[in-house]
């Protein structure tokens, strides 16, 4: 890490990210009476939700009172699309972003011009950690669009005054140009994208490190202490890890210092807990389970005791950089089958409604997701029988492509779809293993 | 007339093609011909055997199979035997699909496994033409 200097590095909010224990936990007591009265007040769904548990705003006294509150879930915001879960009147919002929908309906949210100051302060708490400055460039190569990614760096970098470059992803030769010829200080963008960028530079005979760049927030998907040892020697700069989802706020939610011990949750803003996937039950500091979080203040949609479905754990001691926020782990893996590949979010579930779809082919699949190089491949098996087998390579290979066609219509990204033998893949019955996730996250 | 060939689906796993050829030889059954068509992930293997019938019903337990109709035909077995007769196939714009050897010979002929888009219409050309087409009788038995 040759271009990496402590110095740069620094506390863009010391009164909030540095308070003691004691007033971070009034601070969030107060926030915590307030939003889950005014989502009672505001949100239907909210109020028969909590009349159905018996419970009202005015029971929650303590932190820990909080676990009188049901959870809530994807299928519960799907169950409120678009908009039954604003708590905000519409003429408030200015904002709206969306996950991709891929999974059938979408997660809409809508932000107010409070939220949108919310994330832009949390995000700029990410970048300060990567030592963003008022005078520095920052090339965000996120996602722009109804996705979150793109537009939470860019709002963080503009909070801090640093001038934010849109590039968006996937347009990698001009992505070169401009890191080449405009140079950026800061890259943001996910992990397997700076990679792929790396790559990109050396096949055109070009040192990544030659590019000056200081330093890189990557997230939006997991992984691992290998990938950011690859990125470090490749690039020559510090990569940290940037957590959100949409359903939240987008990234920004927790965010990984120079220590590189745990992303530094905005804990004045997003209460976690961590609990059991299976019982529901709150665990013990430290131990790991699905990580749910509470807004405290946001406006627009509110989410109480969210389930993210994200396994990680949480450390609550202080931090060596002087932040007295909780740091969660790295994300570890999922209490659901969600997997989420190039960034997408893909559920097995929707791979197998194809198959199942299409009489020629036996019900027996299997779901293999890997990274052979830098970027994200499934390959989808499904078995050749008496129905389906064609002596020709060419039927053979038509067969493969219609596969493959209408799974991308289901996804939204590309399968490589492979022929087994019959009966040699795991059947609907019992616990079949149908899903392999090759990569390595832990 | 056209002869009956076995077609059996082989991932590239070790041991899958010597599985299905132990299942033959269990039964006695006589490969003729064989020819193996392969991508990176699987093969198609192809075959004339003493009893296609039996083959396929055996075979079938564990591995996708199917028979289809080829022509077997003779030719000169010296140079340009065989390219006589694709040449009035191709004079004739009719597309060969694959082409493969017998495993035997018989007398100063060379033995082929033809499958073309037109088996029928193949199968009178070579015949009008003095190519002598092997009766099914003959390689089942």
């Amino acid at each position: 890490m040759t271009k990496f200097k402590e110095e740069d590095v620094y506390i863009f909010n010391p009164e909030r990210e540095c308070m003691s224990r004691e007033d971070l936990k009034e601070l969030q007591l107060r926030r915590l009476k307030k939003v889950v009265k005014y989502a009672y007040d505001n949100v239907p769904f909210y109020h028969n939700l909590y009349d159905e548990a018996g419970v009202k705003p005015g029971d929650i006294k303590t932190l820990e009172d909080i676990q009188l509150l049901p959870f809530i879930t994807k299928d519960d915001l799907r169950k409120t699309y678009p908009f039954d879960l604003q708590a905000a009147p519409k003429e408030d919002w200015v904002e709206v972003h969306s996950t991709s929908g891929t999974t059938g309906i979408p997660t809409v949210a809508a932000y107010t011009k409070k939220d949108i100051g919310i994330w832009g302060e949390c995000t700029a708490r990410g970048l300060a950690s990567v030592g963003v400055h008022k005078k520095d460039i920052v090339n965000v190569a996120y996602g722009f669009g109804l996705f979150t990614g793109g537009h939470g760096a860019q709002y963080g970098a503009q909070k801090i005054g640093a001038l934010a470059v849109p590039m968006s992803s996937g347009n990698t030769q001009k992505q070169m140009n401009f890191l080449k010829d405009f140079p950026a200080d800061f890259l943001c963008c996910t992990p397997s994208y700076a990679l792929y960028l790396a790559e990109s530079f050396e096949k055109a005979g070009m040192d990544p490190k030659a590019i000056p760049l200081k330093g890189g927030l990557y997230g939006a998907e997991m992984w691992t202490e290998e990938i950011r040892q690859k990125l470090e020697n490749k690039f020559g700069i510090s990569a940290q890890n940037i957590y959100g989802l949409t359903e939240v706020i987008g990234p920004g939610v927790s965010t990984e210092c120079h220590i590189k011990e745990g992303m530094h949750i905005a804990e004045d803003h997003f209460y976690p807990e961590i609990i059991d996937p299976k019982t529901l039950e709150v665990l013990p500091e430290g131990t790991e389970g699905e990580i749910v979080f509470t807004t405290l203040t946001k406006t627009g949609m509110p989410v109480i005791r969210y389930r993210t479905k994200d396994i990680t754990s949480i450390n609550y001691e202080k931090c060596k950089c002087g932040r007295t926020t909780a740091r969660m782990s790295r994300i570890t893996g999922r209490s659901d089958d969600m997997l989420k590949v190039k960034g997408v979010i893909v559920f097995p579930k929707q791979i197998e409604e194809v198959i199942m779809s299409m009489d020629e082919l036996s019900p027996a699949y299997q779901i293999i997701v890997s990274r052979p190089g830098t970027l994200d491949e499934i390959e989808v098996q499904v078995e050749i029988d008496q129905a389906n087998f064609s002596d020709s390579l060419i039927n053979l290979g038509e067969f493969k492509k219609t596969i493959a066609k209408k799974i991308k219509e289901a996804i939204g990204i590309g399968v490589k779809v492979t022929l087994a033998e019959p009966f040699s893949l795991p059947r609907s019955e019992g616990k079949a293993v149908r899903v392999i996730d090759q990569r390595d996250f832990s | 007339m056209a002869i009956k060939q076995l077609s059996v689906f082989l991932e590239n796993k070790k041991g899958r093609l010597w599985k299905s050829l132990n299942t033959l030889k269990s039964e006695n059954i006589d490969i003729r011909a064989l020819s193996i068509a392969d991508t990176s992930e699987f093969g198609i293997l192809r075959m004339i055997v003493s009893d296609p019938e039996k083959a396929k019903s055996l075979l079938e337990k564990e591995f996708a199979v199917s028979l289809a109709e080829v022509l077997a035909i003779e030719v000169e077995d010296q140079p340009g035997g065989l390219e006589a007769a694709l040449a009035l196939l191709n004079d004739n714009d009719v597309n060969v699909e694959y082409i493969y050897a017998f495993v035997e010979k018989k007398t100063s002929k060379a033995l082929v496994v033809l499958r073309t888009e037109d088996n029928d219409l193949s199968l009178k050309l070579l015949k009008e033409n003095g190519f002598s087409v092997v009766e099914d009788e003959a390689y089942t038995i």
